[in-house]
């Protein structure tokens, strides 16, 4: 036997050390990314979540205008900061439409009383179907839909406020 | 969910010792845990509506239930993504299990649902191996081990055999 192959186990076992300390410093995307970006929104059509608030189907998307879809709960804890920086992108004239996940109406104008209300239209999602149907994986997730009812972007997790410069770039692309 | 109820009995128990009628703080210091219990609200973020009715209850035809089943083992869950929808406690993985059992009572071929979730979250979503490129490794690497072991075996005989 050669010389050199006795260290190929040494060479494969330091192989497999390098990989994993790379994954242990470059921790892997454990986001769940949907895959229908630049595909068309699928059709729904919901409930309404409040009495006093038009619902939200997908026809309501395709109106020639960028729509910012906002998929929350009000038993979501960060979706109270979230609808903050909603709120400012509301003034700037972005039309915001709410998916209600696994909601009550009690809650959700409790929740819009406390923080704000920034929707324009707010379907009630009871089971999830819908965000399932959005290759959504949890609250908040936001999904920029353009005027012909196509997906451009999806924003998993909270909006931030520092997020707003380039959520209002990707509306404009998407205008 | 019941770490900040326990961390509140806790602290309710420290008080009730301090007392000098030790049965009687007691006895109110339990009362000061149940009510605290119940007004507690759970740290995890969960929302307050009951599950889906079918994610857990079988359907009443076997042989679907059978094929939900089968499927709902090999579909990954999105929030605890190292379990399959059937074996996770999530909300989300629950409303999965309503959608999967709906659609098969409905007569949908498993096929057809596991195709309709991989075209919204990939092929991620599936256990089930898939023979995309990115999926050769796995399927050619018993066959390369089993290379490798017959030719060190080989060696071995031919050592021997001088």
């Amino acid at each position: 036997m050669s010389r050199a192959i006795r260290f190929a186990p040494l060479i494969v076992l330091l192989l497999i050390v390098a990989a994993l300390i790379w994954r242990l410093a470059t921790p892997a995307d454990t986001n769940v990314h949907s895959t229908l970006e630049g595909k068309p929104v699928p059709a729904f059509s919901l409930p309404a979540a409040l009495p006093a608030k038009p619902t939200l189907s997908s026809a309501d998307l395709a109106t020639g205008q960028p729509h910012l879809v906002n998929v929350f709960a009000s038993w979501c804890v960060p979706c109270i900061t979230e609808v903050k920086v909603l709120q400012a992108l509301k003034s700037q004239g972005v039309s915001i439409d709410g998916i209600a996940i696994r909601d009550r109406p009690d809650d959700l104008a409790r929740f819009l009383a406390e923080n704000g209300d920034p929707y324009q239209r707010i379907g009630s999602d009871a089971q999830s179907k819908v965000q399932i149907s959005l290759g959504s994986s949890g609250v908040p997730e936001s999904f920029i839909v353009d005027g012909k009812g196509i997906i451009r972007y999806q924003h998993i997790g909270p909006i931030e406020a520092s997020d707003v410069p380039m959520i209002l770039n990707k509306l404009e692309q998407a205008r | 969910m019941t770490a900040f109820p326990s961390l509140r009995g806790a602290k309710a128990t420290k008080q009730s010792s301090r007392g000098t009628g030790l049965l009687r703080s007691a006895r109110n210091g339990a009362l000061l845990i149940a009510v605290t219990m119940a007004i507690a609200s759970p740290a995890l973020a969960d929302s307050n509506l009951p599950p889906a009715y079918w994610s857990d209850r079988q359907l009443p035809d076997p042989k679907q239930e059978a094929q939900a089943q089968a499927l709902m083992q090999e579909i990954r869950c999105l929030v605890c993504q190292g379990q399959s929808i059937a074996d996770s406690d999530a909300e989300l993985a629950g409303d999965m299990r309503d959608l999967v059992r709906r659609r098969i009572a409905a007569g949908e071929k498993p096929s057809a649902i596991r195709a309709w979730l991989i075209q919204r979250y990939g092929t991620w979503i599936s256990y089930k191996p898939t023979a995309e490129p990115s999926a050769w490794p796995l399927w050619l690497a018993p066959l390369a081990l089993l290379i490798v072991g017959a030719w060190l075996i080989r060696r071995r005989i031919r050592v021997r055999g001088r």
